[in-house]
């Protein structure tokens, strides 16, 4: 199998080849998901434990529904319903988890390096659902995905990040994947919300939207955490929308030919105004769907290397 | 006790002038002579040609965690992990629970060292309860025997505050130890500020955290007098500024570990975010590990401290973020810098005494840091061919954080003696 990994911990372990792989493998799931009967039997040996410590609606049940579709069976785990209110660390909890033989874990925490750790400490395939600003591969893959499924390929597409580079999880590994697969990528922040060394990327970065924006192909409108207004990152979000904020106007500076993207959930009116996210060419909703196809490709793909 | 004579051994003892292979002669707890004439009857002779005799190594950066979080370790266990590093004296900081920060703590200190294997040597909290507002009571913590003061841990970031504690120590003749990083540029910091920081989104802590803090203190130190010693130094930058200070005349010194020496933020990455290369300050660039090497051969940096930070398996054995700062030092430090220092010729091992026992003895005014008759025999034996392994099941310490574990060493100590008593063995 051109897939070497035991997990699937971030974008930065995996090469172009094995990013297509899994684009490849969602491609056959994604089709699943348009049929009157959308479950496979496939892995009903397999019992998957979602560990969420931070909240989330759309991954936490974009796993559990591609897990269910794949007939594993599946437990999930949230912080705040836990013991971890009665003070339990991660380190027990983890512990305990695996006490249970469970067959793989798929993780979300606010901390940096939490799915390395986990895999560390056990043998079973471990999925990062986003590690606090580090990467949220599953989320880049589905926009790669997303992409291709417009394009067709990457090469020579100009691609901009616009928003609070700098916390993301969701750009981190969207950079990865798509300087991997050829796309020309434009980070575009107030400089506050670009990572200070934004050159450690080795990708085109800007501060001025409009100079970003002109002739891209894809622009993905990242979340803005409303608290980074009182950490003194921006003065407002008043300010924000109008100097950083996709409107209309400034959407027909893209190219004819493009899509407008957004992990969500959106803040309209602050990075993306209402007629822009409603408008025909934002894809928000088929990313929404594609998410499910390439977290059941991560599941087989990684349950295929527990049986090989 | 019979006197012992050692023979053969290779002397280096800079403070005497003294870098040759000759016998040493001690007697009872002090030592008689060097290249002795005669020797008692009884003599216990000890052949140890082809080793090193040091004087014994001074740890001035030392956390022993008593009294209060004794799980981690305490003035017995650390006084063990120090013997069977080499070290004969080590100074405890004061940012124990409680913080040691009057003069009955320091005495405390003093009691519970009379089960150590090494000297134990007091440092007193600057401020009340570690909280940068208000002095200790200084001149009692003096009194009560306290070798330097520092909160540290914490910076001391009123500089008000810090202007007095430089003029009220300076009376008392105590130099100051400070741990230099800005609070406030710091906060939430896990990292150095630089590539990984923004690789990966983590908080970073910029160079400029410890260079302000450094600047300020000299400034400070021009206005109050005193004598001022920086800890643990991370920054590249921050050697220049010192160096400056030093050219200027102003009494001022500093320290550096072997971790910030040998290791960057690199490690952070390529391990896959393991706690044990967090700490405080945080692991840099290799250009910082360089500027800061070449600042131990040119003299810039006076000593090679520890910062040994034990901590239990609970509270490292967690991401990154959530894992306490600071790692083990007192049974790797030697090793570490004679096989990347000293074997690779960049210092001498001469120069690897003055930073390890010369310099931090003559810092804190403590007997220690020459092998001069008539002084304790506090003496380190060192087997410069002596080859192992890093291995946590070996450890003295209570705890076993250290990123150096599975390291590949040549030279350890074989024998510690305090006082002219054997308190380690290998």
């Amino acid at each position: 199998m051109p897939f070497e990994h035991d997990s699937l911990l971030g974008l930065t372990y995996l090469t172009a080849d094995e990013i297509l792989y899994l684009l490849d493998e969602a491609k056959a799931f994604r089709s699943i998901l348009e049929r009157d009967l959308k479950k496979v039997p496939t892995l009903r040996w397999l019992t998957v434990v979602n560990l969420f410590y931070e909240p989330s609606t759309r991954t936490r049940i974009s796993f559990e529904l591609a897990e269910k579709r794949l007939s594993a069976d599946v437990v999930n785990f949230s912080a705040s319903t836990s013991s971890v209110r009665k003070g339990e660390s991660l380190r027990d909890t983890v512990d305990n988890i695996l006490a249970m033989k469970v067959d793989m874990v798929v993780v979300r925490h606010s901390s940096v390096g939490t799915p390395q750790y986990i895999a560390r400490k056990c043998k079973v395939p471990v999925i990062n659902a986003g590690d606090g600003t580090n990467e949220h591969p599953t989320q880049a893959l589905l926009d790669l995905y997303t992409i291709r499924e417009k394009f067709g390929q990457f090469n020579g597409l100009k691609v901009v990040i616009l928003g609070d580079i700098r916390h993301s999880r969701v750009a981190r590994s969207n950079i990865d994947g798509l300087k991997k697969l050829g796309a020309n990528v434009v980070l575009c922040a107030p400089r506050t919300l670009l990572p200070p060394n934004p050159n450690v990327f080795g990708v085109d970065y800007t501060t001025d939207i409009e100079e970003a924006l002109s002739g891209a192909n894809v622009v993905n409108v990242l979340r803005l955490q409303l608290e980074r207004q009182k950490a003194g990152y921006i003065p407002s979000l008043r300010e924000y929308r109008m100097f950083w904020g996709l409107t209309s106007r400034r959407a027909k500076l893209l190219d004819s030919d493009h899509i407008i993207m957004h992990p969500g959930p959106m803040n309209r009116g602050v990075e993306i105004d209402p007629d822009v996210a409603d408008a025909k060419d934002t894809v928000i909703l088929e990313q929404v769907t594609n998410g499910v196809a390439i977290r059941m490709a991560v599941i087989f793909t990684l349950a295929g290397k527990i049986k090989g | 006790m019979p006197a012992i004579l050692l023979k053969n051994g290779h002397i280096v003892d800079p403070a005497a002038g003294i870098d040759k292979v000759a016998d040493i002669l001690i007697d009872g707890d002090a030592i008689e002579s060097i290249a002795p004439e005669k020797i008692p009857k009884d003599t216990e002779i000890m052949d140890i040609s082809g080793k090193y005799v040091f004087p014994g190594l001074v740890d001035m950066h030392t956390h022993a965690r008593e009294p209060g979080q004794e799980y981690k370790e305490d003035i017995e266990s650390a006084s063990q992990a120090a013997a069977a590093g080499g070290y004969t004296s080590i100074a405890v900081m004061a940012n124990t629970v409680p913080p040691i920060d009057t003069a009955d703590k320091v005495s405390f200190i003093y009691e519970r060292s009379a089960a150590a294997a090494v000297w134990i040597y007091p440092v007193g909290a600057v401020s009340k309860n570690l909280e940068g507002k208000e002095l200790a009571e200084l001149a009692d913590i003096a009194q009560a025997g306290a070798v330097a003061l520092s909160d540290d841990g914490f910076p001391i970031a009123n500089s008000e505050l810090m202007r007095n504690a430089l003029a009220y120590a300076d009376q008392l003749d105590l130099p100051i130890l400070v741990h230099e990083i800005d609070p406030i540029l710091a906060a939430d910091g896990q990292i150095n500020e630089g590539r990984i920081s923004s690789l990966t989104g983590m908080k970073g802590i910029p160079v400029q955290a410890e260079t302000s803090m450094i600047a300020r203190d000299i400034d400070l130190l021009k206005l109050s007098g005193g004598k001022l010693h920086i800890q643990h130094i991370s920054a590249a930058e921050s050697i220049g500024i010192i160096r400056r200070a030093k050219e200027d005349g102003l009494s001022i010194t500093c320290e550096v570990t072997p971790h910030h020496l040998l290791l960057t933020e690199e490690e952070v990455l390529s391990s896959g975010f393991d706690s044990n290369f967090k700490m405080m300050p945080p692991l840099r660039t290799k250009h910082d590990t360089e500027v800061i090497a070449e600042a131990l051969a040119d003299g810039t940096i006076d000593v090679i401290a520890t910062d040994h930070a034990p901590h239990a398996l609970h509270e490292k054995d967690n991401p990154f973020d959530l894992s306490a700062s600071g790692i083990i030092g007192l049974e790797t430090a030697l090793a570490l810098i004679w096989t990347h220092f000293v074997s690779k010729g960049k210092i001498s091992p001469s120069r690897l005494v003055e930073l390890m026992s010369v310099n931090p003895a003559k810092i804190l005014d403590i007997p220690a840091g020459t092998l001069k008759p008539g002084n304790y025999a506090d003496i380190t034996i060192f087997d410069p061919e002596r080859e192992w392994t890093v291995s946590p099941e070996k450890f003295f310490s209570k705890s076993q954080n250290s990123p150096f574990i599975g390291w590949k060493l040549k030279g350890k100590a074989i024998m510690t003696i305090v006082a002219g008593e054997i308190v380690f063995r290998d």
